[in-house]
């Protein structure tokens, strides 16, 4: 269950970036074409329909710090597919970063009141392995 | 004055960005565990359910009046200062209400998260 919740979470940062991106074209924006907005808006839904879906599953205060991971995948994309300058305060903000998803992955991912969510939630993960 | 302008935007994303969360997370949490559902009743019956929630159309529309507020602050002040500090000021902020209005168990462990996170994000963007 861990696995696939870390998957889950990793493709959810991946679309994370693309969110990222789309407020830079709003900054940007006579810079940029119409595709590359479209296609912004194409991952921000894709980024936003696993984000809720993750959401049905887990704590909003353990979705949240796991997302920020998308702003670290977002600074090694600029460093090593654009080229563009990692200055030291950025790592150390990677750093910070890593380290507080870290803390809060090995803790619980739901809050165990509502009797009903957490039936689902233990059958879910009993029963996703087939 | 601008400098007033810019913070007031900023506070006023992080605070319609909590909201939409909380909403959101509430509403995602009436739905339950969407992979069972869509398992159960099929993709589509996901999509309405999540739809019809009430909670989820209001966190949608705080969303996007944080949206367009960023669009403002942006036009009054640095991206680098209003991206990192609406961030920052997020994470802080939903903590707190993921524990006052979602009854989140909100340990140690996720507050020294939270905090890291915040500053992180900060470092990062600043």
């Amino acid at each position: 269950m861990f696995a696939s919740a870390g998957d889950a979470l990793l493709s959810h940062g991946m679309k994370q970036t693309g969110n990222i991106s789309l407020h830079h074209l709003q900054s940007v924006f006579f810079a940029l074409a119409n595709p590359w907005v479209a296609a912004g808006i194409l991952l921000l839904l894709a980024f936003f329909a696993s984000y809720t879906s993750a959401l049905s599953w887990a704590d909003l205060t353990y979705v949240l710090p796991a997302t920020s991971l998308g702003y670290v995948l977002l600074a090694l994309v600029a460093k090593f597919a654009l080229h563009e300058q990692v200055s030291p305060l950025r790592w150390a903000g990677i750093a910070l970063i890593t380290g507080g998803v870290g803390f809060v992955a090995g803790g619980p991912a739901l809050t165990e009141h509502a009797p009903s969510p957490v039936e689902d939630h233990e059958t879910v993960s009993s029963g996703a392995k087939p | 004055m601008k400098h007033l302008y810019t913070w007031s935007a900023i506070l006023v994303i992080a605070l319609a960005s909590v909201v939409g969360d909380v909403l959101i997370s509430h509403a995602m949490k009436q739905v339950g565990d969407v992979g069972q559902l869509r398992r159960r009743a099929g993709l589509w019956t996901v999509v309405a359910r999540v739809l019809g929630n009430r909670n989820f159309v209001l966190g949608v529309g705080a969303m996007a009046v944080a949206f367009f507020s960023l669009l403002f602050a942006l036009s009054w002040g640095d991206v680098s200062l209003v991206g990192p500090a609406a961030a920052s000021l997020t994470f802080i902020g939903n903590a707190f209400a993921a524990k006052i209005f979602l009854h989140e168990r909100v340990d140690t462990r996720r507050w020294i998260a939270a905090l890291l996170v915040a500053g992180g994000v900060a470092l990062l963007a600043g």
